[in-house]
């Protein structure tokens, strides 16, 4: 490596007869041995370049002297071809469990470079957002419910990266991450956790609230939004435009009886509809052995189809999840998934997370199955991605999350004027009784 | 009669708008619990008339996705008994959805079926949601009374992109009505929000809604014999109420009386009564606000107990005299 840069160096220097010697040039890149340091360019979000220096051609620069490389202080950006990386690999991954079905999944999955970097960048924003509401609710700027999502960023990104934005999607109340790969962006998400004019729903709905095209929230009512993705699913199915819904609820929420009650209608009527359970082994405080007859959750839905995916891999996830979206537009009928995933955080920030859980199991975790971890590690030892583009997207992401606090903490309260707004849709404007008599409120649609 | 104007109402509705749809138990192939929607099923098919198990909570939460993902279902319940099954989608996925998503996700749906007492059904099979429902913000209550209500109501209801709660009444079906001219158009709609005064009167108005508009009627009219002209108002609508009209009204006559068949406790006579105090008209009246509603108590079976649990004319009568003190 370091016999191609001089020669690179040496021939630039003959070539344009000056010393390209370049200081100060970027903050994002220092140089490492063996590999040199590399411009991550993908796809998603192309990087800013570095600043051209007037001496040199833009598409070459380097250092003109080794001695140079070793200077501190003294930074060099080379520009690497993708020839260099690995443009594509293909991983095994966990046979998933199945029920009442002749195969599942496929065990292997292919995943490309900008693919790689993509799921990457969703789940670490995913994670920086989450930290970031953590930091903010103990901080007080947030308050009420927040329900953190850290750990399970695979079931998120990979649910994402195997359905269309048409396709449709509901959760519970632990969505911020659904939010964000539904398309509503980190300040928005922010913005609405700390209750100002700016936040998706203006401050009106909070952390289990929030909404955006085929992405209906957001739910406080452990099992309320099961039969509403079914409503969905029929509706997709209604207008033949093969969609799909996908249902997302958790362990708790799987022994709700109104789940029992969509599985029957779904399975009746064959409604595109798939039904993921995201089992992160405790439903507020009470672990899955102590709240259900039978954890097997795939298998749940009895008369239904089921798949028992590695939540933690979000190679696992996608495939799964594509399996189940040709399975459900094929007019098959629902589908069930059960989603093994865990969460760092305790239900919610008033649970420290571990008198029903040790913190050994906690940590076991973070430190064998991280989902964003197990990413990375893959893309690495596949010569997939250098480590610095890693470093460099972290930066970039911490940089962006922490903006978005900015904007959260910093944009103004909704005004008092709109208290009593958005009652009805395409009314002309009411009134509202205030508090007492005397206070007559407006409302418009 | 009013089954008949309500059919058609949904009848008309299903033509105009393909996005229309009805779901609910025995609503496609047994015509309808009570006949409701006869002859839709054989008209619309499967896709549009949907028979449902037996599963309030499930099928309400479906009705209400489906509203939220664009179509316009009309939800029946076979009694609003049933609804406190489902209550959690009705409040908590359809009413409250609106606001809280500052107006990102509209819900544009119609839960209906019969309110309040029948014949003989007993205790769990006969209690008046008007007041439960009227207390939530981001629904509206409709009660019809004849079958021009009915109608109009109806087709407005399902025009609404809101939730509508649609209360009947079962012992209403069967009664023949004289529906006008005008009330025959596909386009007939009666606008949700705004009361009807019935019969015009100077001394009580008489405020009601659903089949105690018949009771109020014939109280007038015997009244009448005495006398005593009395102001009906046929609310029409239970959320939001038409204050206007009511306070018009006491202000020209100084006296009112509430008519419900719901229990008194916290109900639409109680809501009444506290907005009448706090506006205009309560410096117009010359006696406090009577309530007529039904005895708090749950009902009973036996038919003597039955119908000494529910307004009869002549306590109507009683109360108008109490209160013109007469």
């Amino acid at each position: 490596m370091q016999n191609m840069l001089t020669i690179i160096s040496n021939a630039l220097c003959r070539i344009t007869g000056r010393n390209v010697l370049l200081i100060d040039l970027s903050e994002y890149v220092s140089l490492t041995s063996p590999a040199a340091p590399v411009l991550a360019q993908t796809e998603r979000q192309p990087p800013k370049p570095p600043p051209v220096s007037t001496r040199a051609p833009a598409a070459e620069l380097v250092s003109s002297q080794t001695d140079q490389l070793d200077r501190p202080g003294s930074r060099v950006v080379v520009s690497r071809s993708f020839a260099d990386f690995t443009p594509q690999a293909t991983f095994d991954i966990k046979k998933c469990d199945v029920h009442r079905l002749e195969e599942g999944p496929p065990v292997k999955a292919t995943l490309t470079r900008d693919q790689g970097l993509q799921y990457y960048r969703i789940m670490q924003t995913v994670r920086r957002m989450e930290l970031k509401a953590d930091q903010l609710y103990k901080q007080k700027i947030i308050r009420g419910f927040c329900h953190l999502y850290d750990g399970q960023e695979a079931c998120a990104a990979g649910i994402e990266a195997a359905i269309n934005p048409s396709d449709h999607l509901i959760t519970a109340y632990r969505a911020h991450g659904y939010t964000y790969t539904r398309g509503v962006a980190i300040k928005e998400i922010l913005a609405e956790l700390t209750g100002r004019k700016g936040g998706v729903a203006k401050g009106k709905g909070g952390s289990m609230h929030m909404y955006a095209p085929h992405f209906y929230g957001g739910n406080g009512i452990v099992g309320a939004q099961v039969p509403l993705g079914a409503g969905i699913a029929l509706a997709c199915q209604y207008q033949g435009n093969n969609q799909v819904c996908v249902t997302l609820y958790g362990d708790g929420a799987a022994n709700q009886g109104q789940l029992f009650e969509a599985f029957n209608m779904a399975a009746l009527w064959k409604l595109p509809c798939i039904f993921i359970c995201e089992n992160n082994k405790y439903g507020m405080g009470t672990s899955v052995e102590r709240a259900s007859a039978s954890t097997d959750y795939y298998k749940r839905g009895d008369f239904i189809p089921g798949l028992r995916v590695d939540g933690m891999d979000v190679l696992c996830v996608r495939e799964a999840t594509q399996f189940a979206a040709d399975h459900c537009r094929s007019g098959k009928g629902p589908i069930v998934m059960e989603l093994q995933t865990y969460r760092y955080h305790g239900h919610s920030m008033s649970d420290p997370g571990v008198s029903y859980r040790t913190r050994e199991e906690i940590q076991e975790v973070r430190s064998k199955s991280d989902p964003i971890s197990l990413l990375k590690d893959r893309m690495l030892s596949n010569n997939m991605a250098a480590v610095e583009e890693f470093k460099e997207i972290d930066i970039a992401i911490r940089k962006e999350v922490e903006e978005a606090a900015q904007y959260a903490t910093s944009d103004p309260e909704p005004p008092l004027e709109e208290l009593c707004n958005h009652i009805f849709k395409n009314d002309p404007p009411l009134e509202v009784r205030g508090t007492h008599p005397w206070a007559t409120l407006k409302s418009v649609s | 009669g009013f089954r008949d104007a309500l059919n058609q109402a949904m009848d008309e509705e299903l033509e105009r708008d393909e996005r229309v749809f009805l779901l609910g138990e025995e609503v496609a192939q047994y015509d309808g619990a009570y006949k409701v929607s006869r002859g839709l099923w054989k008209k619309y098919g499967d896709k549009r008339i949907i028979d449902t198990p037996i599963t309030e909570m499930g099928f309400t939460g479906i009705a209400v996705g489906a509203a939220m993902a664009g179509l316009r279902p009309i939800c029946e319940f076979m009694t609003f008994n049933f609804s406190m099954q489902a209550i959690d989608q009705v409040i908590n996925s359809a009413a409250k959805t609106y606001y809280m998503s500052a107006g990102l996700q509209s819900v544009p749906i119609v839960f209906r079926g019969p309110n309040g007492a029948s014949a003989g059904v007993a205790a769990q099979h006969s209690q008046c949601f008007a007041a439960w429902y009227g207390h939530c913000p981001g629904l509206k209550v409709v009660s019809p009374w004849n079958a021009e209500d009915a109608k109009g109501l109806l087709k407005s209801a399902i025009r609404d992109d809101n939730p509508v709660v649609f209360l009947e009444n079962e012992l209403m079906y069967g009664v023949p009505f004289e529906m006008s001219e005008e009330s025959q158009s596909k386009d007939f709609t009666i606008p949700i929000g705004k009361a009807k005064v019935e019969r015009q009167g100077t001394h009580v108005t008489m405020v009601t809604h659903s089949r105690y508009v018949s009771h109020c009627l014939d109280a007038a009219a015997v009244l009448a014999k005495e006398g005593i002209e009395c102001e009906v108002i046929n609310l029409r609508t239970i959320r939001p109420l038409d204050v206007d009209c009511i306070e018009t009204s006491v202000m020209k006559t100084n006296h009112l009386v509430t008519v419900e068949g719901g229990w008194p406790q916290f109900g639409v006579g109680a809501e009444i009564c506290a907005r009448v105090m706090e506006g205009p008209a309560f410096n117009y009246l010359d006696a406090p606000a009577t309530r007529v509603t039904g005895v708090d108590i749950p009902m009973p079976y036996a038919k003597i107990l039955e119908d000494n649990s529910l307004p009869q004319i002549k306590d109507i009568i009683f109360s108008v005299k109490k209160t013109l003190n007469v």
